[in-house]
């Protein structure tokens, strides 16, 4: 990017929250699900159906408004959102314009070791709409309202983003926050979490913002950064050939890396916001705000000073464990059950992350007991199998839940501790390779590594290599 | 048989638990009139026969059982179609909805299944509640039954011109600027528009959300206190609704009137209301003074900003409720489109009628940027100030007593030629909605073309029982018998 120049970024994150049940009727929330089975006269718009606040809705957003240091509306209010389309069947959605419930936070995010505040200018609650599926083997267009009416929050920053590392930088720093609340899963790949970038860019120094646009349909942080970096170019190529940028709304095709105009301002929608004349106006006390404080969870915060004092790890891991609240809470209920933490930490960041990553998985999809899993360190621990074994038990535990004690048995598995057979193993390991030995002799010490090899395979790796190699040592003396 | 045409509900009742008569006696009786009567007065849109025979003979098993003790036990109600029944098209006279059939009941109608009553029927209105005459249904237009060249008045005209001719006892109507109590007025029956929260709208198919309340319909005040108090209920589905502390309505048929105070505001007898009109509401009040009343006049302010502040909040609000009927879940879909737009397009101009679509577009407008603050926002002010003068009011009187339509019903046809002059025909009703008053509408005198004419109670948030009072006291004085000529129809 041209130093000349520097890019304004303002975020608009919709986050679906984790309630049982959605915004204004009794219907689940559950991902999935066959089209129109979570559905009532509610959600589905039928005429004389009207909405009932899910009082956990509005519990959440305070919740997060919190934890963002926002100030709580106490008198606050929905509005609706007119506008036509299938996937929302009154034709307006339920949403909040005039008093959202949550306003003026910040968050703080470190880049490269640099602190920074981002504002956030509001938190509003709304309905999620529906599905809209088109069939183009029929030429129909099919409508799931299973989503619709599921609990939104919109959290709106103030434009104070530079980069795109600031802008990943926050959108972990919320998902962070919100997934300790507990308030919502945030998956990108599901639609719990979406985020919408307004972009501007203006020369260094300059006062005023430039004309900024909006990015739709970004479903990945790789997209996010990506996107940013795209419109950023394309804006500066515009004001470098003297013309200028139009308001409008861009949507982004992740396959072809670039974005396309979906609407201008000109053709801007008119909403006609009005205040919801089904929903009288949410009043929260002062008691009930106390009331959500005092309940709010232990945050990331809070908790990795609680790790340096109570557990004997590092701060390096603590900071890397406490990162996600799945890891958190994993590494506190393993620990809890093994009472070994330092072995606890090094396999969740070892082969749990390396596993992660290899099966492109999020942590929120974690699904082994911990008990097979405090039980794999203790077998570790007590010597009964060996690292490279313990690595291979916490495959199939990642995997397919294992009991690891059974598993080791029924695989026979089990470190052999008798002098004996491993003496006669290495005996024969030195006999069949004579020239590794004879190597090691003339002072090649790395042929020790090759016999330790081959003594590890003659014993199906159930040996521990440190005594393979202090035993063979003494025999090549 | 003894003849049920001109029994009130609670006669019907009564006579049912005596065993006089039984409820599937009551029910065929009743479908007798309707055939007999309805093919002149078109007050239905749909009879229920299958579904209200069904419902006939279990509630007589309960009623023999000593299960339903109730009031309405055995009583069949019509109902306006702008109230959802399960298995029962609901249509709100729209062809959007000619085929519309609710999967659940509305509160209201769950509330009287529950009392006994019989669901006999769907009634016509103003499409959408939209009209003061009832003929902007778009099945049919419904005849007064005093004089059947004349409007039943509206929107509710269905329900009020099918008890006025005796088919049934009593109904339902919806009340958002005067769509009770006016039609109540032109067909000399008595209706009631609780105070907005007290009757649960969940299942009224919303026209204007803040101001529509569901009210009884019915040929005495008793009736109508007693449908009431059967209908109302704090309802959690129905964020709106209030929790009150008691529904006292059937007993304050028995409360006394004397030393009650009641204002009549002076700038209702002023101008443009009829002199049979004005003569009806001085009776009513030298009655009320006769029964021991202390009755004054007063200045009521505000009057005129009245109509234009309802016309802008309630064709906002009916703007966004009329959105969700665009031909893709339900009702009506145009035959031939191509692409979205204009299914929408088609689908809601071949389905709605002209004065919905003059309200729609009225409320579009007033709700567009650059708009909202100057129309919008400003009525929200004037209802504020509406309410405000009311409560000055009401620290003064018990009770406002006026006229409810400043004529008696006009001639079939003539208003919808000058919506503006229909406009103008709810002046006495609309604020009473606006500042979410209950008020009660009766029939106090005829014309001297023997057509009724009603006056109005309207009394403080939460004091029906005031207004049903002086409602029953000054019946009970009348000498006139408000019913209409039978052999006419």
């Amino acid at each position: 990017m041209s130093r000349e120049y520097e890019t304004v970024i303002g975020l608009e994150v919709h986050v679906e929250l984790a309630t049982k049940t959605k915004i204004f009727c009794g219907c689940k929330t559950d991902f999935g699900g066959a089209p129109n089975t979570h559905t009532c006269p509610i959600c589905t718009g039928m005429p004389g159906a009207l909405p009932i606040l899910n009082k956990k809705v509005v519990e959440y957003a305070m919740a997060v408004g919190l934890a963002t240091n926002c100030k709580i509306t106490k008198h606050s209010k929905f509005d609706r959102k007119n506008y036509f389309y299938p996937d929302n069947p009154q034709n307006y959605q339920i949403s909040q314009l005039y008093l959202p419930i949550c306003r003026d936070g910040k968050v703080e995010i470190e880049v490269n070791g640099t602190k920074k505040s981002i504002g956030i200018h509001e938190i509003h609650m709304e309905e999620d709409a529906g599905k809209l599926v088109h069939d183009d083997w029929e030429d129909v267009s099919i409508v799931d309202y299973n989503r619709s009416g599921v609990p939104l929050i919109e959290i709106v920053s103030e434009p104070d983003m530079r980069s795109s590392d600031e802008v990943i930088a926050y959108l972990e720093k919320l998902r962070q926050t919100i997934q300790y609340l507990g308030a919502s899963d945030c998956k990108l790949n599901e639609g719990s979490m979406r985020a919408d970038v307004n972009i501007s860019v203006r020369k260094v120094g300059q006062k005023n913002f430039g004309t900024r646009t909006e990015m739709k349909n970004l479903n990945s942080f790789k997209a996010i950064s990506h996107a940013i970096e795209g419109e950023t170019k394309r804006q500066i190529e515009i004001i470098e050939a003297n013309k200028e940028v139009v308001q409008e709304t861009r949507r982004w095709d992740d396959n072809k890396e670039s974005s396309k105009s979906m609407r201008s301002k000109e053709d801007a929608k008119d909403y006609r916001y009005f205040p919801d004349p089904d929903l009288p106006p949410i009043y929260i006390s002062d008691e009930w705000i106390e009331k959500v404080r005092k309940s709010q969870p232990e945050l990331r915060e809070e908790k990795l000073e609680r790790y340096k004092k109570e557990f004997d790890i590092s701060e390096y891991d603590a900071t890397l464990i406490t990162e996600s609240k799945h890891l958190a809470d994993l590494f506190e209920q393993t620990s809890d059950i093994c009472k070994k933490p330092k072995k606890v930490a090094n396999f969740i960041l070892g082969e749990l992350l390396r596993l992660l990553k290899e099966k492109e998985m999020d942590d929120s999809e974690i699904d082994f007991s911990v008990e097979h899993f405090a039980k794999l360190i203790e077998l570790f621990d007590s010597g009964v199998i060996n690292s490279t074994v313990s690595k291979q038990v916490f495959g199939e535990i990642f995997l397919n839940d294992v009991d690891p004690e059974k598993y080791i048995k029924e695989k026979n598995l089990m470190v052999v501790d008798d002098n004996g057979t491993l003496e006669r193993i290495i005996d024969e390991v030195l006999e069949a390779n004579p020239k590794s030995v004879a190597d090691y002799k003339e002072g090649k010490k790395k042929a020790i590594g090759f016999l330790v090899g081959q003594t590890m395979k003659a014993m199906s790796g159930k040996a521990e290599p440190s005594k393979v190699n202090q035993i063979l040592t003494k025999k090549l003396q | 048989m003894i003849s049920i045409e001109k029994m009130t509900a609670i006669e019907i009742s009564k006579n049912i638990k005596n065993k006089k008569i039984s409820t599937v006696e009551v029910l065929d009786e009743t479908i007798k009139q309707i055939k007999e009567k309805d093919e002149k007065i078109k007050g239905f849109i749909t009879v229920a026969e299958e579904e209200a025979r069904k419902q006939a003979s279990l509630i007589q098993d309960k009623i023999e059982k000593g299960e339903l003790l109730g009031p309405l036990a055995g009583v069949p109600i019509a109902i306006k179609d702008n109230i959802d029944t399960k298995n029962i098209k609901t249509t709100c006279a729209s062809k959007i909805l000619y085929n519309f059939v609710p999967t659940f009941d509305a509160t209201v109608v769950k509330n009287l299944k529950d009392a006994g009553a019989i669901i006999i029927g769907k009634t016509n209105m103003d499409e959408f509640a939209m009209g003061s005459t009832s003929e902007t249904s778009a099945f049919e237009v419904t005849k007064n039954p005093w004089d059947l060249t004349k409007v039943p008045g509206g929107s509710s005209g269905g329900t009020c011109a099918v008890v006025a001719s005796g088919q049934v006892s009593c109904g339902l109507g919806s009340d958002t600027g005067g769509s009770i109590r006016q039609p109540s007025s032109y067909c000399g029956v008595t209706g009631i528009k609780p105070t907005y929260g007290t009757v649960s709208r969940f299942g009224l198919i919303a026209y204007g959300s803040s101001l529509d309340q569901i009210g009884p319909v019915a040929k005495n005040v008793e009736d109508c206190a007693t449908i009431l108090e059967t209908i109302s209920s704090y309802d959690r589905f129905d964020s709106t609704s209030m929790r009150r502390d008691k529904y006292n309505f059937i007993s304050a048929l028995k409360q006394d009137v004397k030393g009650m105070k009641i204002g009549i505001p002076k700038e209702y007898l002023e101008k443009g209301i009829d002199d049979e009109v004005k003569e009806a509401v001085l009776k009513a009040a030298q009655i009320m003074k006769e029964k021991g009343a202390i009755v004054e006049e007063f200045s009521l302010d505000l009057v005129d900003y009245a109509i234009p502040a309802y016309y802008i909040i309630a064709c906002a609000e009916a703007s966004s409720n009329l959105a969700r009927f665009d031909g893709v879940k339900y009702g009506y879909r145009t035959k031939e489109y191509e692409g979205l737009h204009e299914m929408y397009k088609k689908s809601r101009s071949e389905g709605f009628g002209d004065e919905v679509k003059r309200r729609i577009m009225l409320g579009s407008f007033v709700l567009s940027s650059g708009y909202y603050d100057a129309y919008y926002l400003k009525a929200l002010k004037v209802k504020r100030l509406i309410k405000q003068a009311y409560d000055e009011a009401f620290e003064k009187y018990d009770l406002i007593l006026g006229p409810v339509a400043p004529t008696t019903a006009p001639k079939i046809g003539e208003s919808l030629k000058d919506p503006l002059k229909m406009y103008l025909s709810d002046i006495y009703t609309i604020s009473v909605n606006l500042a979410g008053l209950p008020a009660i509408s009766l029939p106090c005198a005829l014309d001297k073309n023997k057509m009724p004419i009603g006056v109005q109670f309207i009394a403080n948030c939460f004091e029906e029982n005031k207004m049903i009072a002086a409602g029953h006291a000054l019946e009970k004085e009348l000498s006139e018998n408000f019913v209409p000529n039978f052999s006419l129809v």
